[in-house]
């Protein structure tokens, strides 16, 4: 099986992608994908949380108002959570945290909430792809800074 | 000679006021301490007679409401240089309050909304309020609004907070007194305890772990009145909101709003609202949560109702921001 490789466009402006990676499935996931030399954008900044639990709305909102241009939460997929329902908790939050989205005029592109296992690798690499290709598409998030 | 206070109102619905007046006989006390100077809800005193004060000469100014057109701007930077110290006095000028709501939609929409398309407004011509206006060679002159609601300490640099939608009474007293014999807390101070309404909440919690099968809205049931809100399915943002009224809604059988604003703790009371909200009901799949959320009408209006302007995106965003204020 073959990854489809992300083809980088000519653009000056670069999206800024933050991920948070859960500890025990998504970051070792994305681990599997380094030694696996499996290659993906440098637009995305990985951040290890212990669960994707400890996710708050808060950072995300933060992380828009700081200039990133979307965020990716990645979790076990359901059922595999290593606490048991922190990722049920993540899908709960961030169901809500959409509703907002839209008052603030947030495109829910986004944002992305997917389930990434530590044996996924390619699942992780494509999904890191395909989303900042989306982040392309909708520019950038503060459209001044173009 | 006795201390100098002024009051002064902005963007507000005039419960502020109310709730100086609410000080009762205690207002006796009050006025035997200080001189009110300037408070244009109660008192003939004109802004021309505050601009020709020296500047500090006021001792405080307790400033309520929030910040929309270019008057309030220009009163609020003109108290702060008049004044010591600058108290911002209610939810709308703590936090940007109901006013702030304002912030979901453009100034166009809301003119829009207001002057015609409401059902009850009859303007077929459709005329909406000019800054300048020519009647019979007079010239009528209106302050410009702003985009964007703005809470108090975005214009001017604020000593204390007193938060509240209207502020308990209580707690301008102890304010005065604290300012009075000098026994002041640091600068920028919430005069209010930091500790949050579900600690002092009447009601009682019932289950070890709430697990609510759907939200409801005020209307829709009549409440137990010993047990916690959260648990009947109602949005109370007790867990979100700083102490100091004296439980005043629960107590009415009412879930709280969050008038008083975040605890220090909390930057953002609607996102951490929304974190609050989902460990207190247990779907697991994707259909049912989706179900239950747009159950909720308006989720963000709810969860930010008097701190959207305090929030971290402060207002709906808006694509380009050349022209905007």
């Amino acid at each position: 099986m073959t990854v489809e490789l992300y083809v980088r466009k000519e653009s000056e402006w670069e999206p800024k992608v933050l991920m948070f990676a859960c500890n025990w499935c998504s970051y070792a996931g994305l681990d599997l994908a380094g030694t696996s030399r499996l290659r993906y954008p440098i637009n995305v900044t990985v951040i290890k949380t212990m669960c994707s639990g400890r996710v708050e709305p808060t950072m995300v909102m933060k992380a828009f108002k700081e200039g990133v241009d979307g965020v990716i939460i990645s979790m076990c997929n359901p059922g595999d959570c290593h606490y048991q329902d922190g990722n049920y908790k993540t899908m709960r939050r961030f169901a809500l945290f959409r509703e907002m989205m839209d008052s603030f005029g947030i495109e829910q592109d986004r944002l992305q909430i997917v389930g990434i296992s530590a044996s996924e690798a390619r699942k992780a690499v494509q999904v890191i792809g395909d989303f900042v290709n989306r982040m392309f598409e909708l520019g950038p998030f503060k459209e001044d800074e173009k | 000679m006795k201390p100098k206070v002024g009051f002064y109102w902005m963007g507000t619905c005039g419960g502020c006021e109310e709730s100086v007046v609410d000080l009762a006989e205690r207002i006796l006390d009050v006025v035997a301490a200080v001189d009110i100077i300037f408070w244009p809800v109660a008192m003939d005193f004109k802004l021309e007679d505050v601009e020709a004060m020296a500047d500090g000469s006021i001792a405080v100014a307790i400033i309520n409401g929030s910040v929309k057109t270019s008057h309030d701007e220009y009163v609020a930077k003109m108290l702060r240089k008049k004044a010591g110290l600058v108290i911002a006095y209610g939810s709308c000028a703590h936090l940007g309050g109901i006013p702030g709501l304002a912030n979901f939609h453009s100034i166009d929409a809301i003119f829009d909304r207001v002057y015609k398309e409401v059902p009850t407004v009859y303007n077929d011509k459709g005329i909406v309020p000019q800054l300048r206006t020519e009647i019979d060679g007079m010239i009528l002159e209106l302050p410009t609004i702003n985009n964007t609601v703005q809470k108090l300490d975005d214009i001017v640099s604020v000593d204390y907070y007193i938060p509240g939608c209207a502020p308990n009474p209580d707690l301008l007293m102890a304010g005065i007194q604290a300012i009075l014999s000098g026994n002041l807390p640091p600068v920028g101070s919430v005069l209010s305890p930091n500790r949050n309404m579900c600690d002092s909440c009447p009601k009682e919690r019932k289950e070890e772990k709430i697990m609510v099968k759907e939200f409801k809205r005020y209307y829709e049931i009549i409440p137990d009145e010993d047990q916690c809100l959260l648990e009947q399915g109602l949005m109370c943002l007790g867990p979100v909101t700083r102490i100091g009224c004296g439980e005043l809604c629960m107590k009415a059988n009412m879930p709280c709003r969050g008038c008083y604003g975040p605890t220090d703790q909390i930057e953002d009371m609607g996102t951490k609202y929304a974190s609050a909200l989902a460990t207190i009901w247990y779907e697991t799949n994707e259909e049912d949560i989706d179900r239950i959320v747009r159950s909720i009408p308006n989720f963000a209006s709810i969860a930010y109702m008097f701190s959207l302007p305090a929030s971290i995106m402060k207002r709906k965003r808006i694509k380009s921001e050349v022209d905007f204020k």
